[in-house]
């Protein structure tokens, strides 16, 4: 097996750019960090007994704080911490289902802990069908809501049918302790959005395993955005199962203090002539604000004709936090259309800030117009109007919480 | 009529070694309407004065002071001196990813103006200063200074010149880089500016070509941090003809 990597791009960010590599937030970053394993052959699996509890020092699961997310190990998890309310487009059908279904189960299997353990231990799913050739006419509004810290596990199934087309928005907020299966089924032709948001309150610890597998022709857009909560973890799987399939995996994150938010992505191109682009932008402020972003591509020995690019950049905004991205691309054939990816982290740009206050904007307007710059074409990227202008609402809200912090203003409720 | 008045200025850069003094008592008064070029070889302290006039950070000013009729300018916040009327075109413009030109000239001018400016009289004005530089309308939608040439900067920041219509304007080597054509659009820019608001210029350049577009009232010599000499535009086509070598001995020449 050949396996090489490519860089392309990121040389307009500022400070410093990395790849394969660990950037931290002070701009010491190191390099020759053992490379990922192979995802090729990673285990996947249902059986809990193939997937042990990690100690934290396994490849995906060395960047996260493991104690805090024990409970989310064990086998016995309720189903009582969240409530889960859909509004679907009227041309969509919602079920709650058994775990026998044999809907489910179809998108993968699960690789990690916490993936087996939400797998084995949920009792009914929610499953959400666009029927074959129908056009959803509104946004589908799947809401998640914590309403206690038991141990919880949920299972949702999207599945778009044959030639059909929706967008489906997946809220997370409140309190929780959630072990979580997204599993995306797109068939023949389908063109499918879910955007999964985490707008969780303090407190929420969130493991999400996002499973997708995409057919022929099949389009998938994959957003996921994460403001929330203490610890979220989501590792999105995609799987082409059928040539001329796309997917555009999209996401933005925002750490504060002492905010755990990871993100591993895998995108495997197991079929020719697939396409993806994977563009993950997060923005962090605050002591121990810790973002990670790993992207894993696996590029077959078949997968010919493939085209794939992958962009993680962080902007940091304060002292003390940390980000950590990791590209990962193996390829086993020659025969591909495109490959690259991107990295990098840079911190807040104070000539930026120079150049617009000598144009007499304020400080605190100057800062917020460099983050919403930063986040903007990510956001136009979304295409789904209602979520847009959510997120830059909660853009600024995030920028409001800290403007005091960022400034020296000081701020008696922080 | 403004007066802008620097007086015994000192300013250190902040270097890895530590600060290191570059500016070592500069003296200069410029009011409305009169355009004053300072002009010196590379590395005398031309953009340390611009950018220490303007407040950027990695500057201080050690010893001196600048005062805009009669206000402590030093005391400003960079934004501050923005408001009070000082405008700073920059060498070097920076490009802010995300933020677009319109969004950019319109938060700035309602910053400076204190309020944002009339939607359909702006909408106008900033369409024919775009022409007037023939600055493409599709520029107002791309990032401010993103993939723009060098020649589109400097066009770009004449364009602000001439719609914030500051009351002084720094102008650091507006003309370095610029092919002839875009030497002479950007010369008109400034021209208007100096017709329609009698702004007062500092022209900072390191040769005399832009001095045929634009008429000096004085010329200032800037050798190693401070004026070396100073008199009308006459001492400009001297320059032109003689360069630098007198003033600093080795090297350094007209190019
Ligand atoms: N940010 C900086 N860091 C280190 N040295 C600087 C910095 N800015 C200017 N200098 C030094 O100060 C001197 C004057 O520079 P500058 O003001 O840019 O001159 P000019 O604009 O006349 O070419 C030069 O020796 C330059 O190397
Ligand atoms: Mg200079």
């Amino acid at each position: 097996m050949t396996s090489t990597t490519e860089n392309k791009g990121g040389a307009a960010v500022p400070t410093l750019t990395t790849d394969h590599s660990r950037a931290k937030a002070d701009g010491a970053h190191s390099h020759g960090v053992v490379p990922a394993g192979s995802r090729a052959e990673r285990v996947t699996s249902f059986d809990l007994a193939d997937i042990p509890v990690p100690t934290g020092r396994e490849e995906e699961w060395r960047f996260t704080p493991v104690d805090r997310l024990q409970p989310l190990f064990a086998p016995e998890l309720g189903a009582a911490g969240v409530r889960t309310t859909v509004v679907p487009a009227p041309e969509v059908r919602v079920e709650i289902v058994g775990r026998d279904d044999e809907r489910l189960g179809t998108a993968g299997k699960p690789g990690d802990r916490t993936a087996v353990t939400a797998w084995n231990a949920f009792t009914e799913a929610t499953v959400v069908t666009v029927p074959a050739e129908a056009v959803a006419s509104d946004v589908t509004s799947v809401r998640v809501e914590g309403i206690s810290k038991d141990a919880t596990a949920s299972h949702l199934l999207i599945r778009a049918e044959r030639f059909s087309q929706a967008v489906v928005v997946v809220d997370h907020l409140g309190d929780a302790l959630l072990d979580q299966t997204v599993e995306i089924v797109v068939e023949e032709g389908a063109h499918l959005t879910v955007v999964s948001v985490q707008d969780w309150a303090d407190g929420a610890v969130h493991a999400s395993s996002h499973r997708a597998t995409i057919a022929r022709d099949g389009r998938l857009k994959h957003v996921v955005v994460t403001f929330g909560g203490d610890v979220v973890r989501i590792t999105p799987d995609a799987t082409f199962a059928g040539e001329g399939a796309e997917v555009e995996m999209v996401g933005l994150y925002f750490a504060d203090a002492d905010q755990h938010q990871e993100h591993r992505l895998f995108v495997d191109h197991a079929q020719p002539r697939c396409k993806s682009r994977v563009t993950y932008k997060g923005a962090l402020q605050g002591v121990g604000a810790h973002a990670v972003w790993v992207g894993d591509v696996l590029i077959q020995a078949h997968a010919e004709g493939t085209d794939t690019y992958e962009l993680n950049r962080n902007l940091v905004l304060t002292d003390g936090a940390r980000a950590d991205s990791v590209p990962n691309l193996e390829i086993e054939t020659g025969e591909i259309d495109g490959a690259g990816h991107a990295s990098a982290t840079g911190r807040f740009d104070d000539e930026q800030l120079f150049y617009l206050m000598a144009r007499g904007i304020p400080e605190v307007d100057a800062r917020r117009l460099v983050v919403r710059g930063f986040f903007a074409e990510l956001i136009d990227e979304i295409g789904v109007p209602a979520v847009e202008e959510r997120l830059i609402a909660s853009i600024e809200a995030e920028l409001e919480k800290s403007m005091s912090v960022i400034t020296g203003v000081a701020d008696a409720a922080e | 009529m403004s007066t802008l008045e620097i007086r015994d200025l000192h300013v250190s850069v902040e270097t890895k070694e530590g600060p290191k003094p570059i500016l070592r008592g500069v003296d200069l008064t410029i009011s409305s309407g009169e355009t004053h070029a300072i002009m010196g070889p590379n590395g005398s302290g031309k953009s340390t004065l611009a950018s220490a006039l303007a407040g950027h950070p990695k500057y201080e000013v050690t010893s001196g002071t600048v005062t805009l009729d009669g206000e402590d300018v030093l005391e400003m916040s960079v934004d501050e001196r923005a408001r009070a009327g000082i405008f700073l075109a920059m060498q070097y413009p920076v490009e802010v990813p995300g933020v677009s030109v319109a969004n950019f000239l319109r938060t700035a001018k309602t910053a400076i103006a204190g309020e944002a400016p009339a939607l359909r009289t702006w909408g106008k004005e900033v369409k024919s200063a775009m022409e007037n530089l023939r600055i493409d309308p599709a520029f107002a939608e791309r990032s401010v200074n993103e993939g723009f040439s060098g020649g589109e900067k400097k066009r770009h920041e004449i364009l602000q010149l001439e719609l914030f219509k500051p009351t002084f304007a720094i102008l650091d080597e507006t003309d370095s880089g610029l092919d002839v054509d875009a030497l002479r659009i950007v010369s008109e820019g400034v021209n208007r500016a100096k017709e329609t608001t009698d702004v007062g210029v500092l022209l900072i350049t390191h040769y005399t070509r832009i001095l045929r577009y634009i008429k000096p009232d004085f010329v200032h010599v800037f050798v190693d941090g401070k004026v070396a000499e100073e008199g009308g535009p006459e001492l400009a086509e001297r320059l032109e003809n003689e360069g630098y070598d007198r003033y600093v001995g080795t090297g350094a020449t007209m190019a």
